[in-house]
């Protein structure tokens, strides 16, 4: 056993893990936080894509113990004061999800995509999802979801409705 | 599926990793980004008694200039060596390649050190290292030794890495100015190479006078096209030159035959790949 200490979306746990256990089960099964979902075995799917100390990766391909002393970001901790997160609320609005197993890890990675590069055209959305299978809807609406998302988060991309604004009636 | 129970240490410095190896004897392995190493626990084709993680030692991370050398710490994420400013100046054809392995969640843990241990045929890295001569620097119980590139991969899957030690650095000698390409041909987004080129030249009015091709999975290590490269010097940059030069390319590669390609179109490939990539770094 060893003892780790890190911070998932925005609260500090400390507890005993193997260390043999991936930080995506860590996260399902001793937080209780299945948001974030296993897609396959062989680290290609992006499914159970969080965010460690600021930067996208695949959960089932870190262990827990070498997520010690950092900070996690998962698709649960995206939500503001009941307000779904600018790229959550456009994958809402744009049908970018089906059966949507493919949906948190899409939405971790285009957030990380759009911290990276604000204003994507369609081929670079492409690319930032390259790590990101969806079996269902052919990416179509999953690409303009995020470049739909990248115009509402731009700074002034409406004076009268900034970016928190835009998500007002959020999971509506 | 899960992986099976192993120890696990986190040392701070090289030396305390080379001690936690030497006395976790055969079955202790290296963690480094766990990008190739993590699937293999989870499907348990792996299963070591001890696991040492390289991630908790700071000197392995992060690139240098020392004198005419680039030196990049073995732990340097894929996603740290596309944005450095001394490569991307210096070494411009390991920057290239880089962009092309995996994804972006890949490359924020896979480290440089790592593909190059794990000297997969199909890997993108191992084919720029020998174009540019690099220098591996190995540390073991013995202490620090320096192996080139050209007798660094022995065979599929197998480098002069020993079972004991610890690949530390890789050092590159400069090539500032030189243009730079990796052609990668495979079939779907997120694939290994089915066949890659490595290509960087240096063009100086108009005439071609240096080039170093490395080839990827075109045999079990990578190749380096000393046919095309010796074409290719001396010459006027056209594209004319450029295409004859490249019918070398499958000289010397034993390509193998899978289910994405046989030996024949791999080698049809290597001649295509390598016109394109030295056209564009010349360009
Ligand atoms: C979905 C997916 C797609 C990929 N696509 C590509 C691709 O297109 N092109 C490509 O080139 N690669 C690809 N990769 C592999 C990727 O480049 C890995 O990062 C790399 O192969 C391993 O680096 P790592 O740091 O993760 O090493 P690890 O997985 O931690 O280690 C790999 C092996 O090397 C050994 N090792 C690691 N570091 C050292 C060291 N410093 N000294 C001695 N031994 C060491 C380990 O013991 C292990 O056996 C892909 C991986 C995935 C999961
Ligand atoms: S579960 Fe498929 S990449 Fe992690
Ligand atoms: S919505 Fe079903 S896998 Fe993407």
């Amino acid at each position: 056993m060893a003892r780790i200490r890190t911070t998932v979306d925005g609260l500090v746990y400390e507890d005993d893990v193997e260390p043999r256990m991936l930080l995506v089960q860590y996260l399902r099964e001793r937080l209780g936080k299945t948001g974030t979902v296993i897609g396959c075995d062989t680290s290609n799917c992006g499914a159970c894509t969080v965010h460690l100390d600021g930067l996208s990766v695949k959960s089932c391909s870190v262990l827990a113990v070498q997520a010690n002393g950092s900070e996690v970001l998962t698709v649960e901790g995206l939500e503001r004061d009941g307000q779904l997160h600018p790229v959550q609320q456009a994958f809402h609005d744009n049908h970018a999800l089906q059966c949507g197993y493919c949906t948190p890890g899409m939405i971790m990675q285009s957030i990380d995509l759009l911290g990276d590069n604000p204003d994507p055209t369609e081929q670079e959305v492409r690319e930032g999802i390259e790590g990101n299978l969806c079996r269902c809807t052919g990416y179509q609406n999953i690409v303009r979801a995020v470049q739909d998302a990248a115009q509402k988060m731009k700074p002034g991309a409406s004076a009268s409705q900034p970016a928190t604004s835009s998500v007002a009636g959020g999971g509506a | 599926m899960i992986p099976a129970s192993f120890d696990y240490v986190r040392p701070t410095s090289v030396a305390e990793a080379v001690q936690a190896l030497a006395d976790g004897g055969d079955d202790a392995k290296i963690l480094a980004g766990g990008q190739s190493f993590i699937p293999v626990l989870r499907l348990r084709m792996g299963d070591p008694s001890l696991v040492v993680d390289l991630g908790g030692i700071a000197e392995l991370r992060g690139v240098r200039e020392e004198g005419d050398k680039i030196v990049v710490g073995a732990m340097t994420t894929h996603h740290d060596v596309t944005r450095d400013d001394l490569l991307n100046q210096h070494v411009k054809l390991i920057s290239e390649a880089t962009k092309t392995v995996a994804d972006f969640q890949v490359r924020h843990r896979g480290t440089l050190g790592g593909a190059l241990a794990h000297a997969d045929p199909a890997g993108d890295l191992a084919a720029p290292t020998l174009a540019l001569d690099a220098e591996f620097v190995i540390a073991g119980p013995d202490g620090e030794r320096t192996v080139a590139s050209a007798d660094f991969f022995e065979d599929y899957f197998t480098t002069a890495i020993g079972p004991q030690e610890i690949l530390t650095a890789i050092r590159f000698p400069k090539y500032t100015g030189w243009g730079a390409r990796y052609e990668k041909f495979n079939r779907v987004a997120q694939a290994w190479s089915i066949v890659a080129v490595a290509a960087t030249v240096k063009v100086e009015g108009g005439t071609i006078t240096d080039a170093r091709i490395g080839l990827t999975n075109m045999a079990g290590t990578p190749v380096r096209a000393r046919g095309v490269e010796s074409a290719l010097v001396g010459q006027t940059m056209s594209e004319e030159t450029v295409r004859a030069a490249a019918q070398a390319a499958a000289e010397g590669t034993s390509p193998t035959s899978d289910a994405d390609a046989g030996s024949d179109y791999r080698e049809h490939l290597a001649k295509v790949l390598t016109g394109r990539a030295v056209l564009a770094a010349a360009g």
